[in-house]
């Protein structure tokens, strides 16, 4: 299964995940993605990958386990 | 869905890159070509003017690795020069005329000079402008900034961190009053003057003289200030001269349905800055960027179109402000604020006469504007 990945130094914030997708990704009180799953069904993949590659600062995506 | 001479993207914008890597992740298997006048290999912008004076601000949209492994061809160093629409084909400046059977124009802006024009005078919309500006920073003691919005901002927060001093004039009498209104706009004009910006809002540039390797700046509140660099952002051009003649109907950017489709032009949309959705158009990444998909949609699958765009969102980041502004603000109104002084942060929303959230902008409270364009996507209920 697809496995979610963050880089939280490089997370501005932005939250353009949160908002494609708000039960993959969260955003905390200091403005950082929180990865509500840390794998991802396969069938969920475009959602998840489109709504990673919303991210201006290219912080998010997925790596085959 | 697709023909023998598959998409041609004019514009290697975030907007033009996304449309042509959508078409690919959408199952589209025709050809796929993207005309950039640039040499460089496309790249993303918001960088430009942020980060620091020391480091490169560039952040690739795609690879040539990539590009070739999605089977996009980048045609770079060309630029559009005319297109038909009714014949299908486009001409290049090299004398190259490339046929289509889908066109989506990204072309952008051209940032506005005039009436500041004057030799070295720097601007900033691509890579090549981001490297000026950093190199004149670096060794400059004082700059001067004409235009206090988002690039202007950006600019004097970009100076600041460096050690450099600015002055930084707008003939609004608060920055950013046109997004947030006058009221919040002070605070923005307080943010300046705290991190030891010279503001002259409410003033505008009288002369501008080239002396030496500097400038003599006459103001019209009567100060002369020097400076040994000055940075313009006062607006941008669209990108559409090259499309007079081509049928496409234009108006201050391409003229499109709700979807992105030219109005009476089969087989061609527009993206980005330079098009003009139902009658609104907007310079603004992410609306580039979701644009981009539902372009490619259209195209790969003309049966099922895709949603309807999301409200509008940006960003701009202003010395330790992070700020976000969503939806529509009608700054004639007052906002209601809610504010903490420590760690500061702020949160205004804009109302409509039911109530409705319509728009809103947040300081350093990335929380607070997800849930203002939450509220905004289900139409406006708290």
């Amino acid at each position: 299964m697809p496995v979610l990945k963050a880089d939280l130094a490089a997370c501005q914030g932005y939250a353009n995940c949160v908002v494609a997708a708000d039960d993959v990704y969260d955003i905390d009180d200091d403005g950082v993605v929180v990865l509500l799953q840390a794998t991802i069904d396969e069938a969920e993949r475009t959602r998840v990958e489109t709504a990673a590659r919303s991210c201006p600062v290219s912080a998010l995506w997925l790596e085959d386990a | 869905m697709s023909g023998a001479d598959g998409v041609v993207v004019v514009g290697g914008s975030v907007a033009g890159i996304r449309t042509a890597r959508a078409l690919r992740e959408q199952g589209y298997d025709g050809p796929v070509r993207v005309v950039e006048a640039e040499a460089e290999v496309p790249y993303d912008k918001p960088p430009l003017s942020k980060g620091s004076v020391d480091a490169d601000a560039c952040v690739p949209l795609i690879t040539l690795e990539e590009a070739e492994a999605l089977g996009i061809e980048l045609v770079l160093r060309r630029r559009a020069v005319a297109l038909d629409a009714d014949r299908r084909r486009l001409t290049l400046d090299d004398g190259n005329v490339l046929s289509f059977d889908h066109l989506v124009v990204a072309t952008g802006l051209t940032p506005r000079r005039a009436p500041y024009d004057v030799e070295g005078v720097l601007v900033l919309r691509t890579l090549a402008d981001s490297r000026a500006l950093r190199e004149a920073i670096a060794r400059s003691q004082q700059v001067l900034v004409i235009g206090a919005g988002f690039i202007g901002a950006e600019v004097a927060s970009l100076a600041r961190r460096h050690g450099v001093g600015v002055t930084l004039v707008d003939p609004e009498p608060v920055p950013m009053g046109r997004v947030v209104g006058t009221e919040l706009g002070g605070r923005f004009a307080a943010l300046h003057r705290r991190h030891g910006v010279d503001t002259r809002f409410g003033s505008t540039v009288t002369s501008l003289v080239r002396v030496g390797d500097g400038y003599r700046v006459l103001l019209s509140d009567g100060d002369v200030v020097a400076a040994d660099a000055v940075v313009v952002g006062i607006g941008s051009e669209v990108n559409v001269g090259w499309l007079a003649g081509s049928g496409l109907l234009v108006d201050d950017g391409v003229v499109c349905d709700e979807r992105g489709a030219a109005l009476r032009a089969p087989g061609i949309h527009a993206v980005g800055d330079a098009a003009r959705w139902a009658g609104v158009r907007v310079e603004h990444w992410t609306s580039a960027v979701d644009q981009a998909v539902c372009v490619a949609r259209s195209i790969a699958h003309p049966d099922e179109p895709a949603a309807p765009a999301p409200p509008a969102y940006v960003w701009s980041d202003q010395y330790d402000w992070k700020i976000q502004l969503v939806g529509d603000r009608d700054v004639a109104r007052l906002p209601e604020v809610v504010e903490e002084a420590e760690p500061f942060r702020l949160a205004a929303t804009w109302h409509d006469a039911e109530g409705r959230i319509t728009g809103g902008v947040t300081v350093n409270w990335p929380r607070e504007s997800v849930r203002m364009r939450a509220a905004l996507a289900r139409g406006g209920a708290a």
